[in-house]
């Protein structure tokens, strides 16, 4: 048991360097980048479209071979199915979502990654309104209106 | 060569997910495991989170001391960046993911909600920087 969740941290640093790697390989570490892709009446720069492409097949594979198991390899449930839902949360969510990308470039993973690879005063405020707003909507937002937030998936 | 090293940061970062996914039956969402540190989690599950999100961190250092460079620019317009991050933080909890939870994982898992989310936020995006152009 004590193994097992041994493991499970060392696999959770791994990844999360493995994912922290190829964020800055693929260069999605730089907002100019990101928003030259998002720029699409500028000087477009299609460089997101490989990486999205890449990570999704990698991962699609991922997902067929969970499909034929019941559990994760090191112990506990796989993820349940989120529900086929389509509601304001996810539509609106995903709106403020977009906007703020546009703003500035910048998503959760390549913020938190932008953090050791710059410097920059810039990426520590958009770190530090970016937790405020998620603090903001879990502890104070989604208790408007009476219904409980969906847990999240990602 | 910017496509290659795309294509092959891309799919390290599918590994990534599908590690995390297979060995520890974990959703690789960035927003999701950030947010959750904010949220009441179990102690168990809060150390594989921050032990994930001290991988992140150390990529740049790691890259670096490997010998490879790093070069970033990001807007010092501070009234920008709060309103970017007060944005994205409220939105991917409240649409319940971001590029990796949504993108990389939800997609290609062919989730209706993935489905839906990923098209909003880009053509969000898009219009937004489409819109800065013109002012």
């Amino acid at each position: 048991m004590m193994a097992a969740q041994t493991m499970r941290r060392a696999v959770a640093l791994a990844a999360g360097l493995v994912f922290g790697l190829g964020l800055v390989i693929s260069d999605m570490v730089d907002p100019a980048r990101v928003r030259a892709f998002l720029d699409v009446f500028g000087a477009w720069d299609p460089t997101l479209i490989f990486v999205m492409g890449g990570a999704m097949a990698v991962s699609f594979v991922g997902w067929r071979v969970a499909e034929r198991r019941s559990d994760a390899l090191l112990g506990g449930a796989l993820p349940g199915w989120p529900g086929d839902r389509v509601d304001g949360r996810l539509v609106g969510g995903s709106a403020l979502f977009g906007i703020g990308w546009g703003l500035v470039g910048i998503c959760p993973g390549p913020a938190l990654v932008a953090l050791s690879a710059s410097g920059a005063p810039g990426f520590a405020l958009f770190f530090a309104a970016m937790l405020a707003g998620m603090a903001l909507w879990t502890h104070a937002l989604a208790r408007m209106g009476g219904r409980r937030a969906a847990s999240s998936p990602g | 060569m910017d496509w290659l090293l795309g294509l092959l940061g891309g799919a390290l970062i599918g590994a990534a997910a599908a590690a995390m996914l297979l060995l520890n039956g974990r959703i690789m969402g960035a927003s999701g495991i950030l947010g959750g540190l904010l949220a009441r989690a179990r102690p168990g599950d809060w150390v594989e989170r921050l032990q994930f999100l001290a991988g992140m961190l150390a990529a740049p250092l790691v890259y670096r001391a490997l010998g490879g460079r790093i070069e970033v620019s990001v807007t010092d317009a501070s009234g920008l960046l709060i309103a970017a991050g007060l944005l994205v933080g409220i939105g991917t909890r409240m649409g319940s993911g971001c590029t990796s939870g949504h993108g990389v994982c939800g997609m290609p898992r062919l989730s209706r909600r993935a489905w839906v989310a990923v098209p909003v936020f880009m053509v969000t995006a898009i219009a937004t920087v489409a819109l800065m152009r013109l002012i």
